[in-house]
């Protein structure tokens, strides 16, 4: 992300005689446009980067007039633009929804307080309402005391299914109708292969649904399904828009995973391989022999789940119970690694950590 | 000598390591696998010997070993009826360390059927026969590997092959332009302009791979072969799965990666199916089979960046191979994807033919669209894309487009669309042949119905 920012950063400004942008043939050319490669001008960027997000939400009827959507704010530029561009779209397009900012509180000294100072700043700029959740309020911990209880390995697993629950949760407490957040194009694509390398068929089958959880209580939408990560930063430096871009403090590695690695560098290669991955992932066909999970209630606290206590219920009682390793890896993996020791419960762990993408698991 | 068909991992993919790195990546692999159980005893045969591999888990000397992989090579021949004793099986060799080992559990079985044959009084059921055959791409192999030693490569394989006995076996040669074999003119220079034109480094690298697939083809039907095996293994397979879903193929990617294949006309099989490379290399090493890293071609673009990523992520975890395996094996096969005819299961052991009948009840017919190009089946747009231009259709070059997939369409027609007409006409005949038949079957109920329709102004 960092790199990401600096290569926009870096961009060179428009020389003098450099080609016209091919779109309308009349501004400077500005910049290349990461997901085609043509060379475009600056405003026609804009228009392109909006107009196509304003097609995916159209095409997918993500909402309804009079909706109140809350847009899954971090500080960080994903964020930051969904809720400026959704801002910009739902005035120009009149498509008549009631916005606001939701953003959840990890509690991690020094980052999280950091980012949420650029979500603050946001709600004045964006004129958007802002409400925050925090992981102390709703489960009793933060990050930081979790971190002190199991240390750096394995924390992004909790972090991951506290912030899913936390966001539906604060979503609920306000009455939104949806959710939004700001995956984009590139997370979609690292999901898909993360799955088919894991072995996950159940979530392979739904890691590509622009919306989720339509059944549940408030369904949650990717309107930057089809963005690349490389056009929100683009789009974020050109309108100068305030984000916060440091990466967690306890999963610095997250960023380098083999299968980011692998993503960018497969966009250097073939730029559309990034949505050829999402149309791969949208075809494919599970065989009716292979059983999916059962969707259920946890009898604890309602949230949705397949087992009879949610994953959050589950890692909470650990904790609580000063276990805090309970609820980690399957049961069936828990069991073997015991009776195998040591040596292949350090493989297993080093084996995750490699595969989680940034901020851990993506639960989709 | 229409023959449609699918773009599965040829022969090449089985070995994923370019000819510098094989040496090093043999060592590495021999390295990991004997230190996970260095000086440990066999777990089978219980201290019969020093364990020289890990597989499965479980520490094993080379006897153990061998017999394991042989045992998942005989089970996956047996548990999808690919060699039934009326066949005439042709092996595709390239040299390398899968397609050695197949030829030689695919020998061992002949052997044993041979033997079993001559030791039986009835002798009621005959043997199934055994050909060889290497592709030869020199005429589009860059300027960087001599001739000349490709040419030892063909009288090493020869004398491979004439080593194995009992079980007379033929080798033949195959020249990749031989595939163009329609009209008298220069059949490599043409096989050099075609793949010439094609400017995306991959999309070159799948199109070979598909014409080393229809050469093989042409081989089997000349010379009466009734099945065509591949040594593509586990490793191959696994990096197969990821480069279709990286080229958007995600829905035509399980008809890839099943054990049989029956779109061709002669069907391919994958006995290798579960055994990774590393495991096939290492058998090499310890029953010193021969083997031709020269031929190893390191693939290029989107499939060599696959390849790395696959060697890394096994460097780190030995089982994610087998894990991506596993995960595309959930996907939906294909209707193709199974022996269906009927009577197909007669010859097998009445142990197993109750499973197949119960397959053979369930048949369904082969309706998929393929892709002109490589074979794969339609995915529902790209059927909505074809229907469409059906109806608008003005020239034979739009019907050719419209029968080609979205990730050839991208990759290999050239990126210039008036290109494509000269690239079409560069093709050998009988792949535009079957457009052109559906094409006329499909003329000719309009002309049925001709007098009725209204817009006269429509026409083809």
């Amino acid at each position: 992300m960092d790199s990401s920012a600096t290569d926009g950063a870096r961009l060179p400004p428009p020389r003098a005689g450099s080609r016209l942008c091919v779109r309308c043939g009349e501004r400077k050319a500005a910049l290349k446009r990461p997901k085609t490669l043509e060379q475009i001008c600056r405003e026609c960027f804009y228009i392109i980067f909006e107009d196509e997000i304003h097609q995916t939400i159209v095409q997918n009827s993500l909402f309804k007039a009079g909706e109140r959507v809350a847009i899954g704010a971090s500080g960080g530029k994903d964020s930051t633009v969904l809720a400026y561009v959704l801002s910009e779209l739902n005035r120009q397009h009149n498509y008549g929804l009631d916005l606001f900012l939701l953003s959840v509180d990890e509690g991690i000294t020094g980052y999280r307080d950091d980012s949420l100072e650029t979500v603050k700043r946001n709600e004045i700029q964006y004129g958007l309402p802002l409400k925050i959740v925090s992981y102390k309020d709703l489960y009793g911990w933060t990050m930081d005391d979790i971190v002190k209880a199991i240390g750096l390995k394995n924390n992004c697993t909790f972090c991951g299914v506290f912030r899913r629950q936390a966001l539906d949760r604060g979503a609920a407490l306000l009455k939104a109708d949806k959710i939004v957040t700001g995956h984009n194009a590139d997370d979609i694509a690292e999901t898909v292969l993360l799955n088919i390398l894991r072995g996950d068929i159940a979530r392979l089958s739904r890691c590509t649904f622009i919306t989720t959880g339509e059944d549940g209580p408030i369904p949650r939408c990717k309107p930057f399904k089809y963005t690349y990560e490389k056009e929100i930063v683009m789009y974020a430096y050109f309108k100068k828009l305030d984000y916060f871009s440091t990466e967690c403090i306890y999963s610095p590695n997250a960023y380098r995973g083999f299968a980011r690695e692998f993503i960018k560098d497969l966009e250097r290669m073939r730029p559309r391989a990034i949505l050829d991955i999402i149309k791969s992932g949208e075809n494919f066909r599970i065989s009716t022999t292979t059983r999916m999970p059962e969707q259920g209630t946890c009898e604890r606290c309602g949230y949705i789940s397949s087992q009879k206590l949610c994953k959050a219920c589950v890692l909470l009682d650990g904790l609580n119970r000063g276990l805090p390793k309970l609820g980690i890896g399957s049961t069936k993996a828990g069991a073997r690694a015991d009776s195998d020791g040591k040596q292949r419960t350090k493989r297993s762990e080093r084996n995750t950590s490699s595969l989680q993408g940034k901020h851990g698991n993506f639960d989709f | 000598m229409a023959a449609c068909g699918g773009a599965g991992c040829g022969p090449q993919c089985s070995s994923s390591s370019s000819a510098g790195g094989q040496e090093d990546a043999l060592a590495e692999s021999m390295g990991r696998l004997s230190t996970a159980s260095a000086a440990a005893a066999c777990g089978k045969c219980d201290g019969g010997g020093a364990a020289v591999a890990v597989a499965g888990g479980v520490g094993m000397c080379a006897g153990c070993f061998r017999a394991h992989l042989f045992g998942k090579f005989k089970l996956s021949v047996t548990s999808n009826a690919m060699v039934r004793p009326t066949d005439a099986v042709l092996l595709a060799f390239s040299g390398g360390p899968a397609s050695r080992v197949a030829l030689q559990f695919i020998h061992e079985m002949q052997s044993k059927a041979i033997q079993s044959w001559e030791a039986s009084n009835s002798q009621a059921l005959p043997v199934f026969s055994l050909g060889v055959a290497f592709v030869d791409e020199r005429s589009v192999l860059s300027a960087s590997l001599p001739g000349h030693e490709i040419q030892a490569a063909i009288e090493d394989i020869r004398s491979v092959v004439s080593g194995l006995s009992p079980g007379d076996k033929r080798v033949h040669i195959a020249p990749l332009e031989e595939v163009f074999s329609s009209g008298s003119d220069d059949k490599a220079a043409r096989l050099k302009e075609v793949v010439g034109v094609i400017s995306d480094e991959t999309g070159r690298d799948d199109f070979v791979r598909r014409l080393r697939m229809l050469s093989l083809q042409k081989v089997a039907l000349e010379n009466g072969y009734t099945k065509i095996m591949l040594g593509t293994c586990a490793s191959g397979i696994a990096c197969h799965v990821l480069s279709a879903t990286v080229k958007g193929q995600g829905y035509a990617l399980p008809a890839d990666v099943q054990y049989v294949d029956t779109r061709w006309e002669v069907p391919v099989v994958l006995p290798l199916h579960d055994c990774l490379a590393q495991e096939l290399n290492l058998l090499c090493e310890i029953d010193s089979l021969k083997t031709q890293q020269l031929l190893d071609r390191p693939c290029s673009g989107i499939n060599g960046l696959v390849s790395s990523f696959v060697s890394r992520l096994r460097e780190e975890n030995s089982s994610r191979e087998h894990t991506i395996l596993r995960t595309a094996q959930k996907l939906k096969p294909f209707s193709f994807n199974k022996f269906s005819a009927n009577g197909y299961h007669d010859f097998l052991p009445s142990r197993l033919r109750p499973k197949f009948q119960n397959i053979d009840a369930n048949e369904c017919t082969f309706s998929e669209i393929l892709c002109l190009i490589c074979g794969s089946p339609f995915s529902e747009s790209e059927l909505l894309n074809l229907e469409n231009t059906k109806l608008k259709a003005q020239k034979k070059i739009d019907l050719y487009t419209a029968h080609c997939c979205q990730s050839c369409h991208f990759q290999i027609l050239p990126a210039a669309t008036d290109m494509y007409g000269h690239f079409f006409s560069l093709l050998p005949k009988f792949w535009t042949e079957k457009v052109d038949a559906a094409s006329a079957s499909h003329s000719s109920l309009r002309d049925q119905i001709a007098d009725y329709l209204l817009d006269e102004d429509d026409g083809n």
